[in-house]
């Protein structure tokens, strides 16, 4: 018995020696600053402290290496000084030369940012939220809030995308990979062989790649069957065989490469060309079959200009900045920058919440904007599939704001949402597991409406997936600034 | 009306963070970089129409220098596949430079006009260039009525 207490004594004294709120500064020293792509949302990969970017599975990757490597070096080793000393020295200099343009390419493409969107910060996620709303609450009657909008690009409409992982409308042209799990802007493919998205960023290296790949694999068998023709003359056919059994093998692995690595290479042309991406060109997108006004508008109609566009534009930069620090202030990955509502969340106390937020409402239901009690159980059924659930619906009441960015929305059918839902479920980030301290009201507070089945998984939804990326030790200086403001707020 | 701040470090010190407002991207003319320049309510009593149309346009006119296919784009880009991109190593791409001079611009008209009326503005770059965000700062000292008169004049306009 004493022994126990003992042993729950000293237990207990290692915890607080431990335990620190975040405000104290030793927790912060102690803390190392992290980088941004260690806490990346996303299914990829780091290497170098952050300098390097791949998919997941990279395993075929691996081969494509493998196989350039493995036929460049049985090429030089076995065929080269042959052909060099019957031709030309130039065949394996030339061949050298195309051979690390080809791995410069590849490893360009490979670990190269493709584009990647990052994902909205909290604020942004609301702030669109609010703005869905404010057009379904015009509706009378149950309505599932729309997903998407409609732009007018050089004439045409262009449709854009609610993506509900990363909780932005995407862009036009940008799609979710799901391998990934990232929004990648003028998205093309995920390519295996790569082992990356190939996207707006690593597009133009793509396609260098596979074209000078085409060449290299031409070249090699062109100059491998010359190789075998040239010493049958002098020894037969069976003899030269057998003397450079490794050009057999180099003509079976090219020969079945240039089939494929051709054929994609003239299909890319085909695509720079008409400036499409593969993905709008399976999906049939400006295709004339559906229907007679249907064109690209992103082409300009000039071949050749379409090409420079692609080939020889402007490089955007990444605009995830892997290896930027995350700090505190600067608004990033990490939670948002908001005294109030913030503080609101980490505390986590719904009595608090509840407490400050008669107050809040008084002033303006800006700062409420996710805090707010559920008081408007009207507009509740219009947002029944949305992951945030009532708390933000009582907002627009206070705060008349026009969807500026919304000309035209259309409406979803609410059976589209749930497998959707489903889908994003199954992506929480183990980070956002501690954001047990989300700023979102807690699901069980809001009055659901009883026929709404459904709501059960957005609202499960929001509460895993949601808020990113809680990292203690950015919340140093947050606190105190809103720790000051809300004491105020509730001193009034 | 409201606060008056005469610097960036007074507003983060002494303000409070009320309201974030965000200026989404126009799309109209395709996949360039463009931003809407709709006023939004929110700041109609903080900043005037002027200014703020000339601080978007400002910066719509930098992203389209920086996205422009010309010459000295081609030029870059045929340099750059010719050295195997390596030359980017040593010197900065035109994006990256107008890129520098979109965040001094920003930090200029924070300083002078911005956050003399309250508000904030972040660069598009630190938000995935999705949205231009201002951030609204209330006084502490004055939360209570400024606050309070904003969302009257709020909810009387609904």
């Amino acid at each position: 018995m004493h022994l126990g207490e003992s042993m729950r004594e000293c237990e207990y004294s290692q915890i607080s020696t431990r335990s620190s709120t975040p405000m104290e500064t030793p927790y912060k020293k102690r803390t190392p600053k992290r980088k941004k792509w260690e806490t990346f949302p996303g299914r990829n990969k780091f290497y170098c402290d952050g300098r390097i970017m791949m998919a997941k599975q990279t395993g075929v990757f691996y081969l494509t290496l493998v196989l350039i490597l493995v036929t460049c070096g049985l090429f030089f080793t076995f065929d080269c000084p042959f052909l060099a000393q019957q031709l030309t020295p130039i065949i394996p200099v030339l061949g050298g030369a195309l051979f690390l343009f080809v791995l410069g390419t590849l490893l360009r493409t490979s670990f190269s940012d493709p584009g990647v969107l990052p994902r909205a910060t909290p604020d942004e996620a609301a702030d669109l939220e609010r703005q869905i709303d404010y057009v379904a609450n015009g509706t009378k009657g149950y309505r599932p809030p729309p997903r998407t909008k409609e732009v007018v690009i050089n004439g045409q409409t262009v449709k854009l995308k609610y993506c509900f992982t990363c909780k932005i409308f995407r862009p036009p042209r940008a799609s979710h990979c799901s391998l990934c799990d990232n929004c990648v802007e003028r998205f093309d493919h995920h390519c295996p062989w790569v082992g990356n998205c190939v996207g707006r960023r690593n597009y133009r290296f793509f396609y260098m790649f596979i074209l000078s790949l085409s060449f290299l694999t031409i070249f090699i068998f062109a100059f491998v069957i010359t190789h075998i023709i040239l010493s049958s003359y002098q020894k037969g056919f069976l003899t030269a065989l057998k003397e450079s059994p490794a050009s057999v093998l180099e003509v079976v692995v090219c020969f079945f490469s240039v089939w494929s690595i051709v054929g994609l290479s003239g299909f890319h042309t085909y695509l720079i060309s008409s400036n499409q991406t593969t993905n709008e060109d399976i999906k049939g997108s400006w295709s004339s079959k559906r229907g007679k006004d249907n064109y690209n508008p992103y082409s300009s109609g000039n071949i050749f200009t379409n090409c420079c566009v692609a080939l020889c534009g402007p490089l955007p930069p990444s605009l995830i900045d892997r290896r930027g620090f995350i700090e505190a202030d600067a608004p990033q990955m990490a939670p948002p920058t908001n005294g109030i509502t913030m503080y609101g969340a980490t505390q986590s106390q719904q009595s608090h919440m509840a407490a400050t937020t008669p107050l809040l409402q008084q002033h303006s239901s800006e700062p409420v904007i996710i805090t707010s009690s559920p008081e408007n159980g009207t507009s509740l059924p219009a947002r029944a599939s949305l992951t945030l659930g009532g708390p933000c619906s009582s907002l627009p009441l206070g705060q008349p704001t026009p969807p500026t960015s919304t000309p035209s929305l259309s409406c979803h059918e609410a059976t589209d949402m749930l497998p959707i839902h489903g889908h994003a479920l199954n992506h929480t980030h183990p980070l956002q597991e501690q954001a047990a301290l989300h700023h979102y009201l807690t699901p069980e507070e809001v009055p659901s409406p009883p026929g709404m089945l459904h709501c059960g998984s957005p609202l499960g939804h929001s509460h895993t997936v949601q808020t990113s990326f809680y990292n203690p030790a950015s919340q140093d200086s947050l606190h105190e600034d809103s720790v000051r403001g809300l004491v105020k707020l509730s001193s009034v | 009306m409201a606060t008056e701040f005469h610097n960036l470090q007074e507003l983060r010190h002494s303000a409070s963070l009320a309201n974030k407002v965000f200026i989404q991207r126009d799309y109209s003319e395709g996949t360039t970089c463009k931003f809407q320049t709709k006023f939004p309510s929110e700041l109609e009593s903080r900043i005037e129409l002027t200014l703020f149309e000339e601080t978007v346009k400002t910066l719509n006119n930098f992203y389209a220098e920086a996205e422009k296919i010309g010459g000295q784009s081609y030029l870059e880009g045929c340099l750059a596949c010719a050295t195997a991109y390596l030359i980017f190593l040593c010197m900065e791409t035109r994006y990256e430079k107008v890129l520098k001079k979109i965040a001094k611009y920003i930090q200029e008209q924070n300083e002078k006009i911005y956050a003399p009326r309250g508000l904030l503005i972040t660069d598009p770059i630190e938000r995935g260039m999705r949205v231009i965000e201002i951030s609204i700062y209330e006084d502490r000292g004055s939360s209570g009525s400024s606050s309070g008169s904003s969302s009257v004049s709020g909810s009387t306009a609904r």
